[in-house]
C-alpha cells in the first residue's frame, strides 16, 4: 500500500490553502468561475477515472449521468419543492440506478465497443429528455428564485459559496477515488482493466465489480449534474447531456493521466482555463476558432502525450531520485 | 486408505460447431494426487480445463469438486470454491508489480490489503520470486511469468490447482526447479493437475496420467502403464520416452 | 393505409441503403485496424462539400463529383492514416479512440471557419423529381443513391474475396501477425483500407448531397448511426454492414410510423445497445 510521505502532505496542504486564498485575492469574478468549472470537471474527471482509468470501461456517456443529476434535483425541487441537498442524494442514486441497469447488459463489452455503446445509451438518455415533456423536453428547467443562504443551495450575491463548496466535492470525491485506488476494489478494477479472464481466475465477481464502478462514477457525475443546475439555475439537454461533454471528460483524464488518483485534476487544471479563456479571446467571432484548437489540441495530446501528464511528472521524478 | 475425490469428471462433452473438442469424458482425481493429461495438440486438454474451471459451458455432463455440483458455474466461483488454474499463454496484470499481482490474487480470502500483502509476501518466499517482488508483471522472463502465475493462482488458497503447460519453453535448471516447486506445492496437501508436454517431467512427477486424443479419453494408468500402451505410444509418446523410462 | 405503410418501407429502405454505404467504409477501417474512426461522419460531410463546390463553382453535377470525391477522399484518408492514426497505432486504446475524436472536431470546425455553420442545398440537379410507383413515391436521387450502396457493396465485397490486395486486406483482419509473417506489408495495407474506407464514405457523400441538408456539423448524426450500424453487422463485416444499414433504415422509419417521429434515432440506438447484449459480435461477426 501506497502512503504519503510527509513532502507530499506538506505540498497537499500547501495548494489546499492557495485555493483557499485564492477566491479572496482574485476579485474578477470570471477567474473565478473559470476555477469553478476546473473543479467541476476535475470532479467529473475523478469519476470517470474510477470506471475508465481504475477499470478500463472508457465511458463517452458520462454526459447523461451528469444529466440525469441536473435534471432529478431541479424537477423535485420545481414540482415538489424538495431541498437540493436532498435532490443532490436523489440525483446519484437516479444516476447509479440507471447505470446498473444500462451497465449489467454491457457488462461483457471492453474496449471500444464499450465506447460506442456508451454513446448510444447517452443520445438515447438525451432523446428522450428532448421530448419528454414533464420535465420540459427541449426548453429545459429554470429553477425557481429563493432566498440565497446553504439551506436553499443557492447563492446570488457571490460566486464564492459556490467556489468552496465545488471545492469540497472535489475533494470528497478524491478521497473516495484514493479510498478505491488503495482498497480491495481498487485492486480488482486494475485486474478487469487488464482482462476479464485474469479476474475472473482469481475469483472476481467481474459483473459485480463492473456495476460497482460504473454506479459509484455515475453517482460522482450527478452530484456534479446537481452542483451545475444550482450554480447556472437553468438546465436543457442542449447544455447538460452533449457528447462534446462526455468527451471532454474523457480528454480530461486523458491528458492528466487515466489511473492516476491526481490526474483528471491535473488534466481540468489545464484544459478548463486553456478552452475557457481560448473561448474568451477567440470565440465571439463564432467561426468556430475555439473549437478548431481544441480539435487540434486532443489530437496532439493523443499523439504525444496519451499516457497524460502525470506519467511525464511521475517520469520526471524518479529521473531526479 | 480411502481418499477424498478431489475432482470428478462425468461424461463430459463440449462441441465446437462440428468438432467434438471433449467427447465424453470420464476421471476421477483423488485428494493429494498429481495427475497429468496428456495427449497431442487440439486433443481437448485445454477445453477440459476451460469446463472444468467455468470458462466454458461443456455441453453435457457433470464436474463434482469433493462431491459438489460445480458443472457450468461461473469461473469466479469455481475460483472462490477452491480450484485455481493458469493459462496455456501466460497471464498477468501488465502493470502491477509482482507483489500487487499476487495480493490481488490473494484478495480472495482477505478484505483488506495488509494482510493480503502479506500472504503474498509469504507466497512469493515460497515460489521463489520474493527478490523480485517489485518488478513489473512485463519485466519477467518467461520462466518468471509462469512462477508468477503459479503465485497468484497460489495466492487463492486453491485446494486444487490446475496447470496448463506450465513447463513449455523451459530449459533444463528451469525445468526443475519448477518440478521441485510442484512436489513442494503438493506437499502443502494441494491437489494438482497438469496439462503438459514436456514428458520426462510429466513421468517424474504423476502419480496417475490421463491420455487424450481427438477429444476422447483413450487411457489412463500410471506413467508406466500408460507408457507400456501401444495406442499411447502410437497416438502421441513414440518410442523414445518410453525407452527412457523403462 | 397499407400504401403509407410501403411509402414507410420504401422510405427505410432507401435510407437504409443509405446507411449501408456510410457504414461500408467504417467497417472496414475497423476491422483492418481495430480503430473506430470518429471522424467517418465529417468524411462524409467533406465528401458533401466536395459535391457541392464543384456544383456551384463549376457546373460539374454531383454524378460526375462521384469519382472525383473517391480519389479526393482516398488522399486525404491516407494522409490522415500516415500523419495522424498510425501514430497512435502502438499507444494506448484510449489515445486510439480520442485521437480520431479530435480530428472530427478539427474537421468539423475548419468546415465552420471556411464555410460558416449554414445549412445549404444544392439546386436542382441531374438527380431529381419522384417516380411514382403503385402510390408510393420515390426519390429519385434516394434511388440513386441506393443503387450505388448497392454497387458500392458489391464490389467491394468481391474487391476483397477476388483480387491479390483485397485477399491481403481480409488476411489482415484475421490476423495482423500472421499475415506480418505472410509477407504482407501490413503498414501499406492499413493506410490503403484508411484511404478506402474515406473514399467510399466520400462518395456517399456526393450522393447524399443530393437531396440532404449540407452543413459541416452533418457528420455527427450520420457518425453516430454508422457506428451502430457496423457495430449491430459485425465489426468488419462488409455484408454484414449492408444488411444492417437496411435493418436500422427500416427501424428508425416504422419506429417513427408507430411510435413518435421524435424517438426514431432512440429506437435505433436502443436496438443497437439490445443486439449488442444478445449477440456482442453483431449479427454477422465472429
Amino acid at each position: 500500500m501506497r502512503n504519503f510521505t510527509i513532502r507530499q502532505i506538506i505540498a497537499g496542504v500547501a495548494i489546499l490553502l492557495l485555493l483557499i486564498v485564492f477566491p479572496l485575492v482574485v476579485s474578477q469574478s470570471f477567474n473565478v468561475h473559470v476555477m469553478i468549472l476546473v473543479f467541476m470537471f476535475g470532479m467529473l474527471g475523478v469519476a470517470w477515472n474510477i470506471m475508465g482509468g481504475y477499470a478500463g470501461m472508457f465511458s463517452f456517456g458520462q454526459a447523461a449521468f451528469f444529466g440525469i443529476g441536473a435534471y432529478t434535483s431541479s424537477y423535485l425541487l420545481i414540482a415538489y419543492g424538495i431541498n437540493p441537498w436532498i435532490g443532490l442524494v436523489a440525483g446519484g442514486c437516479a444516476a447509479a440506478v440507471v447505470a446498473a441497469v444500462i451497465g449489467y447488459p454491457c457488462s461483457n463489452l471492453r474496449g471500444h465497443y464499450f465506447a460506442i455503446a456508451s454513446i448510444a445509451f447517452a443520445e438515447i438518455v438525451r432523446i428522450v429528455f428532448n421530448n419528454w415533456q414533464m420535465v420540459g423536453a427541449a426548453e429545459g428547467l429554470s429553477l425557481p428564485m429563493q432566498n440565497e443562504s446553504f439551506a436553499n443551495f443557492l447563492f446570488n450575491s457571490s460566486k464564492l459559496p459556490y467556489y468552496y463548496i465545488m471545492l469540497a466535492f472535489l475533494l470528497v470525491s478524491l478521497a473516495v477515488s484514493y479510498f478505491i485506488a488503495t482498497s480491495k476494489m481498487g485492486y480488482y478494477f486494475r485486474a478487469i482493466r487488464e482482462s476479464h479472464k485474469i479476474a475472473e481466475v482469481m475469483g472476481v465477481n467481474v459483473v459485480l465489480y463492473r456495476l460497482m464502478a460504473i454506479m459509484i462514477s455515475a453517482f460522482l457525475s450527478a452530484m456534479a449534474g446537481t452542483f451545475y443546475a444550482q450554480y447556472i439555475l437553468y438546465i436543457d439537454p442542449g447544455s447538460v447531456m452533449l457528447l462534446a461533454t462526455s468527451v471532454q471528460i474523457v480528454l480530461i483524464s486523458m491528458l492528466g493521466g487515466a489511473g492516476s488518483i491526481m490526474g483528471p485534476v491535473i488534466g481540468a487544471a489545464i484544459l478548463i482555463p486553456a478552452s475557457e479563456y481560448t473561448r474568451v479571446a477567440l470565440g465571439y467571432k463564432g467561426t468556430g476558432m475555439d473549437m478548431l484548437i481544441y480539435g487540434l489540441l486532443i489530437t496532439l495530446i493523443s499523439m504525444y502525450y496519451p499516457e497524460g501528464v502525470w506519467k511525464l511528472f511521475s517520469r520526471l521524478g524518479r529521473k531526479l531520485k | 486408505m480411502n481418499k477424498a475425490i478431489c475432482l470428478k469428471v462425468a461424461g463430459l462433452s463440449k462441441r465446437f460447431g462440428g468438432l467434438a473438442a471433449n467427447n465424453d469424458i470420464h476421471f476421477f482425481v483423488e485428494e493429494g494426487e498429481i495427475v497429468s493429461v496428456i495427449g497431442p495438440n487440439g486433443a481437448g486438454k485445454s477445453t477440459l480445463f476451460n469446463c472444468v474451471t467455468g470458462f466454458y459451458k461443456p455441453d453435457s455432463g457433470n464436474v463434482f469438486f469433493f462431491g459438489k455440483d460445480i458443472t457450468r458455474m461461473r469461473p469466479d466461483k469455481v475460483c472462490n470454491l477452491g480450484i485455481a488454474r493458469t493459462f496455456q499463454i501466460v497471464e498477468v496484470i501488465s502493470d502491477m508489480t509482482v507483489l500487487e499481482n499476487v495480493t490481488t490474487g490473494a484478495l480472495l480470502r482477505y478484505s483488506r490489503i495488509k494482510p493480503a500483502m502479506e500472504k503474498a509476501g509469504e507466497i512469493l518466499t515460497f515460489t521463489g520470486l520474493y527478490e523480485k517482488r517489485d518488478f513489473l508483471g512485463t519485466e519477467l522472463t518467461i520462466a518468471d511469468k509462469k512462477r508468477l502465475e503459479v503465485s497468484m493462482a497460489l495466492a487463492t488458497q486453491p485446494r486444487l490447482l490446475m496447470l496448463d503447460e506450465s513447463m513449455a519453453g523451459l530449459n533444463k535448471v528451469e525445468l526443475r526447479e519448477i518440478i521441485e516447486l510442484f512436489r513442494k506445492i503438493r506437499n502443502q496437501g494441494i491437489t494438482l493437475i497438469i496439462v503438459e508436454h514436456v514428458m520426462e517431467a510429466v513421468m517424474q512427477i504423476s502419480d496417475r496420467v490421463v491420455v487424450l486424443n481427438s477429444g476422447k479419453k483413450i487411457m489412463e494408468g500410471t506413467p508406466k502403464e500408460v507408457c507400456s500402451d501401444r495406442e499411447v505410444i502410437q497416438a502421441y509418446l513414440g518410442e523414445k520416452y518410453c525407452a527412457i523410462l523403462k | 393505409m397499407p400504401d403509407q405503410l410501403l411509402q414507410q418501407l420504401a422510405d427505410g429502405l432507401l435510407i437504409g441503403l443509405m446507411y449501408s454505404l456510410v457504414a461500408i467504409g467504417l467497417t472496414l477501417i475497423w476491422g483492418v485496424m481495430n480503430i473506430v474512426n470518429f471522424a467517418h461522419g465529417e468524411f462524409l460531410m467533406l465528401g458533401m462539400f466536395t459535391s457541392f463546390w464543384l456544383f456551384t463553382l463549376f457546373g460539374i453535377d454531383p454524378i460526375f463529383s462521384i469519382p472525383i470525391c473517391f480519389v479526393g477522399m482516398f488522399v486525404m484518408g491516407t494522409l490522415i492514416y500516415r500523419f495522424i492514426v498510425s501514430k497512435v497505432m502502438k499507444g494506448p486504446v484510449l489515445a486510439q479512440l480520442v485521437v480520431t475524436f479530435g480530428v472530427s472536431i478539427f474537421i468539423s470546425n475548419l468546415a465552420v471557419y471556411f464555410w460558416t455553420p449554414d445549412f445549404r442545398l444544392l439546386p436542382a440537379t441531374m438527380l431529381q423529381g419522384t417516380w411514382q410507383i403503385g402510390g408510393v413515391d420515390l426519390s429519385i436521387p434516394k434511388v440513386a443513391a441506393s443503387f450505388g450502396s448497392v454497387i458500392a457493396s458489391v464490389s467491394m465485397f468481391f474487391f476483397l474475396k477476388r483480387t491479390k490486395t483485397g485477399k491481403a486486406i481480409l488476411a489482415t483482419e484475421m490476423d495482423r501477425e500472421a499475415a506480418l509473417l505472410m509477407g504482407i506489408n501490413t503498414e501499406r495495407i492499413n493506410s490503403l483500407s484508411f484511404g478506402i474506407g474515406a473514399a467510399l464514405v466520400g462518395v456517399a457523400g456526393a450522393f447524399l448531397s443530393t437531396y440532404y441538408y449540407i452543413y459541416p456539423q452533418v457528420g455527427g448524426l450520420f457518425g453516430t448511426i454508422a457506428f451502430c450500424v457496423v457495430a449491430l453487422g459485425g465489426f468488419g463485416s462488409i455484408e454484414g454492414a449492408f444488411i444492417a444499414g437496411i435493418l436500422v433504415g427500416l427501424a428508425q422509419t416504422l419506429g417513427g410510423f408507430y411510435f413518435d417521429p421524435s424517438y426514431k434515432y432512440a429506437i435505433v440506438f436502443m436496438i443497437y445497445l439490445i443486439t449488442i447484449w444478445i449477440r456482442p459480435q453483431g449479427l454477422l461477426g465472429w
